[in-house]
């Protein structure tokens, strides 16, 4: 399982609902269903992912995020997950809002622009950060909100979002403290549990 | 001459059309009884002991029970929805048994205005009483409990069809697992029941029809009956599909300078045999009726014009496709089936395939509806 979802699974909870923004091919959600007796719904615009999750046996419904998530009723679900996708929305703070909405609680993962190797290629080399995490190049990314540690934190505070917990996960070489003890310059990728 | 494709492996063969006779009257929702009637069915694959495999095909507007297979060895033409129903298909009928009927009203078989009227020894012909979704359903139960099927696996249909199978979620819930929904909508819009409308005209104008009882006087609305079907068959092509399949080529004549002679566009040829086609093979009573069906068709009517409300009734899960270039029942209206179920938190899947066929497109063999079809079916079999 990719490692930012790994982490998030501890918190939810077992018979919970879960709605999955952006649920790709439905790994995440089946593991939830399997492990946890979860009832899943995942949201995905990607045609042979949905085709996949629908094998998979789960609630799959193709709808862009980007064009609002009004259909879905005020707390009809526990948790609302949104994991790498926040870069990738037209508006990340309206999504985050309508997360809270839906959910009790939402669980949003990213990928920090705040790393020291993103700091690096911007600051020193002038170009911006390609890697093996973000892979794409800047004029054909979907990546569209980049974000650092700070910044999505500021974000909260301004919305009034309360953040139950986070974790911070490094480069698999270096030691985990690193990440943990200065997220917005070694967390490759931010994870967090937030609530009203 | 053999026809080679009837022996492939994909294909459920030869198949022979039953007829179920029902002498318990049916109560209609128009207020009339349906005294007896007969309804003429095939079935595909076997019934499981358990009796849990069961899948009812709805058919939409001019369709019929003759969903699969061919009826004779030098047959051409295999059933309506072939390319989804039959071994290694997505309705496959290596897992399930499927049934697929003639509704009432209807003209190849089952009890209709082209049968005797019990009461009266004659023709029911414009006397047929009304039809509604809800009586389908209905008389489609009593097929389920003649043919020993508790509960469907699956009640699965296309345009009209796709009301009937959520009509079967509402008025039947218990009976119903699966509930899949093609190209369909909670209502028809005010264009819908336009064409409709133009399409009834046709008929009704026609010199032919004496208000209905053309069998009467042996003569048949042809012209009314072609020109209906004309209509009908423009709004279920895409104007993609037309410019595809014909474009502005011509079948005969020439626009040159100084040619007399009229032009004939190739889809004025088309048209023109699919109308005189469709005229030789159905009745125009049911066609009339057909249409009012669909016309009076409104899921949540009984449920105070609230959808969400009436798909609280549901207890099924809901899988609902609709086509991109189908503007008959667009996305937009599958749209609303889907949020009206997201809303009364039921089970729903949702896909939107990209296809250029319009309307028609949920006859085609298009892969990614293929595929993502068979995917849900899987998991309906998975289960049985």
């Amino acid at each position: 399982m990719r490692l930012d979802l790994s982490h998030i699974q501890r918190w939810i909870a077992p018979d919970s609902r879960v709605l999955d923004l952006g649920c790709g091919d439905g790994v995440f959600l089946e593991f939830l269903r399997d492990q946890r007796q979860v009832r899943g719904t995942g949201l995905e615009i990607d045609q042979a992912y949905i085709t996949s999750a629908i094998a998979r046996g789960l609630n799959v419904v193709e709808q862009n995020m980007d064009e609002g998530l009004s259909n879905f009723p005020d707390h009809s679900f526990d948790t609302v997950v949104l994991a790498l996708a926040l870069q990738a929305v037209n508006y990340p703070d309206r999504v985050l809002e309508e997360m809270l909405r839906i959910g009790r609680e939402g669980i949003v993962t990213f990928p920090n622009f705040g790393h020291w190797r993103c700091r690096l290629m911007l600051g020193m080399r002038g170009h911006m950060p390609v890697s093996s995490f973000m892979p794409h190049t800047w004029y054909n990314t979907p990546n569209i909100h980049f974000c650092t540690v700070n910044d999505f934190e500021d974000l909260c505070r301004d919305k009034g979002i309360r953040i139950l917990a986070r974790n911070m996960v490094g480069n698999i070489s270096r030691p985990p403290m690193l990440a943990r003890r200065w997220p917005n310059l070694f967390a490759t990728t931010a994870i967090y549990r937030i609530t009203r | 001459m053999v026809n080679e494709s009837i022996n492939t492996s994909h294909s459920v063969g030869i198949v022979t059309p039953q007829v179920a006779y029902f002498d318990e009257p049916l109560h209609l929702t128009c207020g009339r009884d349906l005294p007896r009637y007969e309804l003429v069915y095939e079935t595909y694959g076997e019934l499981n002991p358990q009796r849990s495999n069961g899948v009812l095909i709805c058919h939409a507007l001019s369709g019929n029970h003759h969903a699969a297979g061919y009826h004779s060895a030098d047959d051409k033409k295999a059933g309506w929805w072939d390319e989804c129903i039959g071994p290694g298909k997505p309705i496959d009928t290596n897992h399930f048994f499927v049934v697929s009927l003639n509704n009432l009203g209807g003209c190849h078989g089952s009890t209709g205005p082209t049968a005797i009227n019990p009461t009266t020894g004659k023709l029911w012909g414009p006397d047929f009483p009304p039809m509604r979704t809800t009586d389908w359903v209905h008389s489609q139960a009593k097929l389920a409990d003649y043919l020993g099927i508790d509960c469907w696996a699956a009640v699965v249909g296309g345009s009209l069809g796709g009301m009937q199978a959520m009509r079967w979620s509402l008025e039947f819930p218990e009976r119903i697992r699966h509930c899949i929904v093609i190209a369909a909508a909670l209502k028809l819009s005010a264009q819908n029941l336009a064409f409709n409308e133009v399409a009834r005209q046709a008929i009704q104008s026609d010199p032919h029809f004496f208000g209905g009882t053309y069998q009467d006087q042996d003569q048949v609305p042809t012209r009314g009956l072609a020109l209906a079907r004309m209509i009908g068959h423009i709004t279920y092509l895409s104007d993609d599909a037309m410019a595809n399949k014909f474009g502005r080529d011509l079948r005969s004549g020439s626009l040159a300078r100084g040619d007399t002679a009229d032009a004939e566009f190739q889809v004025q040829t088309y048209l023109r045999y699919q109308g005189s086609q469709f005229s030789g093979n159905f009745d125009a009573n049911t066609y009339i009726l057909m249409t009012h069906a669909l016309d009076y068709f409104d899921l949540a009517l009984q449920y105070d014009n609230d959808p969400v409300a009436a798909f609280r009734h549901a207890q099924c899960s809901f899988f609902v496709v609709s086509f991109s270039t189908d503007w008959r029942f667009s996305p937009v209206r599958s749209r609303e089936i889907v949020n009206a179920l997201i809303a009364a938190e039921r089970p729903v899947s949702y896909t939107e395939i990209e296809a250029n066929e319009g309307h028609d497109a949920f006859l085609m063999p298009i892969a990614r509806y293929l595929d993502v079809f068979r995917a849900y079916m899987q998991r309906v079999a998975e289960i049985n």
